[in-house]
């Protein structure tokens, strides 16, 4: 494959996951968790590419394996039209350096005894060994000063601070080799309410001026809508919608993103008054045969539970949908 | 007589050898039968520490210093640990966050449905049995008579929230206490929870006091709102008018930095700052340092709760909308 403009920044093509879980003593089956089954998505240069989902839906592990944190079983991982997941670690270290995470709980991502300058000179030493102390330095300073944080801070310790002000830390230490990508995996769900906006405002600052492309992997559909520019929804490790953020809200077209933004609680009420019935996620270990939704679909037909559907466009908006019904 | 009158409640911790932080500033609290009140604000701004006051439940070396609790009538606070459990648990139940910390994991959901119920009542075990399936079945779980004999890890995080809802429903509860009861769980699971919860208190004409800090959820199931920051109530009243128009600072920043409130790729409103800990608080009125409406006053004293509000510069309605 070979660069262009049109070209992904990242690319998966028939991703899988599986992961083998421990035998019982008295039996011969070896059970294995399905992760993902078959993630194909591209993200484009500069754009926030949201992944949805529940807990268990694959969501972690499909950023993971990007990031090299997973080995996928089978399938194919491209960073800039370059194939990253067969590489051995000498050649991928240029490639980390431009590809970053920002986790989850900043209480538990950041090293409880180094200050902040060691965490952020890090990345550097072991990305860029090539780079002199001063720029090193240089570079932490810079990234203080883009992320807002005080340049006293790079004396201190994580728990000097604020459950914001780490994220801002977390943040400062996926930008400082200067990533073109970063995968953020609910980075803003540990935070209270009043510090989400000021880390949502960040990120949004942060890749305007430097031309960042998010992978931003959250469950709360509404920071989607405000924050993303395509959505993929994932369900029990498949993606089961892919569209534009703005045609996933006017115009979902398979059942199960109706339902996430049903259950989404909305200021001006009423929307909790019906009863709902209890909806669980099918066994990761023996999916159903047919579409993993099926067995909470409303609209399910005798054809969802025999045969598996695939990715396929529907409607005028370019959504992807995999749903035999959809239309 | 409202079911629950909390008047000038205030609890503390000691510090260092002689000193006292304190937890709750002063709170004031009136629920009528049957109303659901959502308490509102961020780790740190004492809503769990209201909750535990409330049941008397505050752990050494924590105490009330002030302040009164009055259930039905009944001073919860100068009781003893005997006479209190005829309430808490009875006629009080609670709903905590994490249904896998809240359910003992070596005991099937049958056993501690029925241990709680003859805790409570003087009934046999097969009527214990018998109250204990209703209840199941009435929280929606399927196959509820063959669920008695599963343990908590046999089920999903939404059922084990069902199973801690039935266990609060067993006594037949004037008040249901709900402490963060979805924050652990995923968003369709969390629209099930609630939802049940609002018809369960709607049909039996349950009272819920529900703390939380997510403003969706408080305006899709609670009547009343109290907001809290650092200790203290800062604005109080019906949802619905507080939700439309809310008067306090905080109140409107927390409203107005909702990525909802906001257009599509527009900047985010934000609150400057974070909420100050409970050891280190400013003079006066604790939000003054974030709030960009302070002035001097605000710095030399607290604002009283008047008309709802904790402010010496409350929003109009006017105001509001004309920004």
């Amino acid at each position: 494959m070979t660069e262009s403009a049109s070209s992904p920044i990242v690319e998966t093509r028939g991703l899988e996951m599986r992961f083998n879980l421990p035998t019982h003593f008295l039996s011969r089956e070896k059970p294995v968790l399905h992760a993902l089954s078959g993630v194909d998505i591209k993200i484009e240069k500069g754009e926030t590419f949201c992944v949805v989902g529940e807990s268990g839906c694959g969501k972690t592990t499909l950023g993971r394996a990007i990031m090299g944190l997973l080995t996928p079983s089978s399938g194919e991982i491209y960073f800039e039209g370059q194939r990253i997941d067969t590489m051995d670690e000498a050649a991928r270290k240029p490639v980390r350096a431009d590809m970053q995470m920002v986790f989850q709980n900043p209480y538990a991502s950041l090293n409880p005894r180094r200050n902040v300058y060691q965490t952020l000179a890090e990345p550097i030493r072991h990305l860029m060994p090539e780079k002199s102390s001063q720029d090193v330095r240089a570079q932490v300073e810079d990234v203080l000063d883009a992320t807002g944080c005080d340049q006293s801070w790079q004396r201190k310790l994580p728990h000097e601070f604020s459950g914001g002000q780490r994220q801002r830390i977390a943040i400062a230490r996926a930008l400082v080799t200067n990533p073109a990508f970063i995968v953020a995996d609910e980075p803003i769900s540990a935070l209270d309410v009043s510090i989400q906006a000021q880390i949502l405002n960040l990120l949004n600052d942060l890749q305007d001026e430097r031309g960042l492309t998010y992978m931003f992997i959250t469950h709360d559909l509404s920071v989607v809508e405000h924050f993303g520019d395509r959505v993929a929804v994932m369900y029990l490790g498949q993606v089961m919608e892919l569209a534009s953020t703005e045609a996933i809200y006017r115009d979902p077209k398979h059942p199960y993103t109706q339902l996430l933004l049903d259950a989404i609680p909305s200021l001006e009420g009423g929307s909790f008054d019906a009863p709902r019935e209890p909806g669980e996620l099918p066994d990761p270990v023996n999916p159903p045969p047919g579409c993993p939704f099926a067995p909470r679909c409303p609209i399910v037909q005798e054809i969802c539970r025999a045969e598996r559907p695939r990715l396929r466009p529907v409607g005028d908006s370019g959504t992807l949908a995999a749903c035999h019904l959809a239309e | 007589m409202p079911l629950l009158e909390v008047k000038d409640l205030h609890v503390a911790f000691p510090k260092g050898k002689k000193g006292e932080v304190e937890a709750l500033r002063g709170v004031d609290l009136v629920l009528e039968k049957g109303q659901r009140l959502g308490v509102v604000g961020e780790s740190g701004a004492g809503k769990s520490m209201l909750a535990f006051a409330i049941l008397n439940l505050i752990a050494e070396p924590g105490r009330v210093t002030q302040g009164s609790v009055t259930f039905d009538g009944n001073d919860l606070l100068g009781m003893s640990e005997r006479q209190i459990r005829r309430i808490r648990g009875n006629r009080i139940s609670m709903i905590f966050q994490d249904p896998m910390v809240t359910l003992n994991p070596v005991l099937s959901i049958g056993k501690q449905m029925i241990e709680t119920l003859k805790a409570h009542r003087s009934i046999s075990t097969r009527e214990a049995h018998r109250l204990s399936v209703e209840k199941l079945n009435l929280v929606a779980i399927p196959s509820a008579e063959s669920r008695m004999d599963a343990y908590p890890h046999e089920l999903s995080g939404g059922l084990r929230q069902r199973v801690v809802i039935a266990i609060a429903l067993l006594t037949d509860p004037e008040l249901i206490i709900a402490d963060e009861p979805t924050t652990a769980l995923d968003v369709t699971i969390q629209a099930e929870i609630m939802s049940l919860i609002l018809r369960l208190c709607r049909e039996n004409d349950v009272a819920l006091i529900l703390i939380t800090h997510d403003l969706g959820v408080v305006a899709e199931v609670t009547e009343r709102i109290m907001i809290m920051y650092a200790g203290k109530c800062v604005e109080t009243g019906r949802t619905r008018d507080i939700i439309d128009a809310p008067k306090h600072p905080y109140a409107v920043g927390l409203l107005k930095a909702l990525p909802q409130n906001s257009a599509k790729g527009a900047k985010l409103y934000q609150i400057p700052g974070s909420m100050p800990p409970i050891t280190n608080l400013p003079t006066g009125c604790p939000y003054h340092p974030r709030c960009e409406r302070s002035t001097d006053e605000c710095r030399a004293s607290m604002p009283p709760l008047t008309q709802g509000v904790a402010c010496f510069h409350p929003m109009h309605e006017q105001a509001e909308t004309a920004q």
